[in-house]
């Protein structure tokens, strides 16, 4: 079963200076999130594999529509994250569900590679909960550079049987970083760590 | 008077395709760009202020342009509109009305002409306050299908000495518009009323 969207958001925040520096080039960072029914809100449901398909399908929408709003080839995005919000009269599973099984692979397929986890957060809320979408290097977890997060919020979900579920990609790092660690420069990119 | 200093850009699409009921054939588009800018008058009282209006209006029809692009291209299509601003903590509320005349000039400008009055608003906050931007028809102010608004917020803005300058466009009526009232077919288009 293929998933119930009720709207699809795109953000993209691009940070042109800080601290009065200039960000050359400014750092861009993109959410697409979708809002969909929750098949299973209100009961228990033991087998949540239709909602492994749904994440499958939004894990390829939304990493599309990342990097669309970006206006960039997928391979040229730098790092990633995803998260869910499930609305009340639903359960964390849910979040987990769609996250966790099969999201990562059609988003890895859209961004060329992705040797690193997705980093991830879900919760449960009402409409207008804050995502804080946590960020890492797509191909190395240990870059310090792109440990980030984005902040997303939809007004008027989750509504109580819906879910609220975001793929961010970004084509940079911080905006000014400067706490040392692994650089970009130094990724071997095989186990997805350094 | 001053340059204006963007610390950043955000820039958010809704693609709404239904709200509970059937599923429209176009699904409504919403957009919000939002420059986050330095407040030149923060911390003090500045008595000449009038003249950043003039500095603002480049800035203001980037925005309408990068607005427009992000919705697909077609100035044609825009059917709504609004403006806002959240200033930051050191500033005071009549900083934000120096968006009127640019924000209003901008969108005008590159949607060719519209008529009706661009409906506003404007608050006092800290990072993350959101603002509800009312939206009405481009064209007459009366048309009952697009009285609307979109909620938007900068997660890091503004701070104490930052403006968060906010262009609002949309692409039809409300999903399920079914309230009666003056109809956009029905536009005389004269006064920018009816």
């Amino acid at each position: 079963m293929s998933a119930k969207i009720r709207k699809i958001v795109t953000v993209v925040e691009e940070t042109v200076t800080e601290m009065g520096r200039p960000v050359t080039p400014p750092t861009r960072r993109a959410a697409a999130v979708a809002v969909i029914e929750n098949p299973f809100a209100g009961r228990y449901v033991d087998d949540l594999t239709e909602l492994f398909e749904i994440g499958e399908e939004l894990g390829a929408l939304l990493a599309a529509k990342a990097v669309a709003a970006l206006g960039i080839e997928g391979s040229r995005a730098e790092s990633y994250g995803k998260a869910a919000a499930v609305g009340e009269n639903g359960e964390l599973e849910h979040a987990a569900a769609i996250l966790h099984p099969k999201l990562g692979t059609p988003v890895r397929r859209v961004l060329g590679k992705g040797a690193a986890l997705i980093p991830s957060s879900k919760k449960r809320g009402g409409p207008g909960v804050a995502l804080d979408i946590p960020l890492g290097h797509k191909d190395a977890a240990y870059v310090r550079s792109h440990f980030d997060g984005m902040e997303v919020r939809i007004a008027d979900a989750p509504r109580a049987g819906e879910i609220v579920v975001a793929v961010a990609v970004t084509d940079s790092g911080r905006p000014l970083p400067r706490v040392g660690g692994l650089k970009t420069s130094e990724i071997k990119g095989e186990d997805g760590l350094r | 008077m001053p340059e204006v200093e963007i610390r950043k850009r955000l820039v958010t699409i809704e693609e709404i395709f239904h709200e509970g009921g059937p599923p429209a054939a176009t699904p409504l588009r919403r957009g919000a760009i939002i420059a986050v800018i330095r407040n030149p008058f923060a911390g003090r009282y500045v008595e000449e202020i009038a003249g950043f209006m003039d500095d603002l209006k480049p800035l203001g029809l980037a925005m309408a342009q990068q607005l427009i692009q992000a919705l697909g291209g077609d100035p044609k299509a825009i059917q709504g509109y609004g403006k806002g601003a959240i200033v930051g903590a050191a500033g005071e509320l009549e900083h934000g009305a120096l968006w009127h005349v640019p924000g209003g000039y901008a969108m005008r400008e590159a949607l060719g002409g519209a008529k009706a009055i661009v409906a506003s608003a404007k608050k006092v906050g800290g990072p993350g306050t959101r603002l509800d931007v009312p939206v009405t028809h481009i064209d007459a102010s009366y048309v009952r299908s697009h009285f609307d608004a979109m909620e938007v917020g900068v997660p890091d803005g503004p701070k104490a000495d930052e403006i968060a300058l906010v262009l609002v466009m949309t692409t039809g009526a409300r999903i399920h518009a079914r309230v009666g009232g003056l109809k956009a077919s029905e536009i005389k288009g004269e006064d920018g009323l009816r």
